[in-house]
């Protein structure tokens, strides 16, 4: 079945950032499609690269890359939340003249429509946060 | 039409649950996930009103978020079944919707 992932929360600030990659590895291991994972409002943040957890903590951003590497995965950052809260790519960084990016990768930004598209696209969309 | 419910907040702290159970339709399944789980132990003020919505309604709680907050699969009640992740996955595709409740 194609299923897709909605994140609205960032990570290690609530539960949700874990279970939705618990849940999408699960569906992944199942041998569902995951048509696209989409991160939202603070769920934005489990895109940047510059994090860095200590050696025993979980890498909850550099997991989800590692993800689709593996998977092949569309890992899409909304633009409008990436922008408030500094998530920037190379042509954001161009756009707006700022002097670095941070997108981790296996990650691109883009627009609500691609959430439109994965409610239409996909069979089911699973929402995770508040 | 079945819709797959997940609650994420304890009703101790947020009334999601109660709106989930006003809500819910016949046939639809109500998942405890994060700090939901907590609705789904035993001997708590909240079990009539799971008993009472027991027959149109089954309810799941996800054992990973139980165990990861100290309670086991044996302290929820009798209505309620642990599924783990692939049960989560397998509940997703067997409703026709998903629903988070907030």
């Amino acid at each position: 079945m194609k299923l897709s992932v909605v994140l609205n929360e960032g990570p290690y600030q609530h539960q949700a950032a874990d279970t939705a990659y618990n849940f999408t590895r699960a569906a992944l291991a199942k041998g569902h499609e995951i048509f696209r994972v989409f991160f939202y409002h603070d769920g934005v943040n489990n895109g940047t690269r510059l994090t860095t957890p200590p050696q025993d903590d979980r890498d909850i951003v550099n997991r989800w890359s590692q993800l689709a590497e593996e998977h092949d995965l569309d890992l899409v950052v909304c633009i409008a939340a990436a922008q408030r809260r500094g998530i920037v790519d190379e042509d954001e960084q161009k756009r707006h003249g700022k002097d670095a990016n941070n997108i981790a990768k296996g990650f691109r930004i883009s627009g609500l429509g691609q959430l439109i598209e994965a409610g239409i696209q996909s069979d089911r969309v699973v929402v995770f946060g508040d | 039409m079945s819709i797959l419910h997940t609650v994420n907040k304890s009703p101790f702290e947020k009334n999601s649950l109660e709106t989930c159970l006003r809500i819910a339709m016949e046939g639809s399944s109500v998942l405890f996930i994060e700090d939901g789980v907590y609705g789904a132990v035993d001997g708590t003020s909240l079990n009539g009103k799971l008993s009472d919505a027991g027959n149109r309604l089954k309810f799941y709680a996800l054992g990973p978020d139980l165990k990861a907050r100290g309670l086991s699969e044996n302290s929820v009640m009798n209505c309620v079944e642990v599924v783990d992740y692939d049960g989560f996955v397998d509940l997703v595709v067997r409703h026709d919707a998903t629903y988070a409740c907030l």
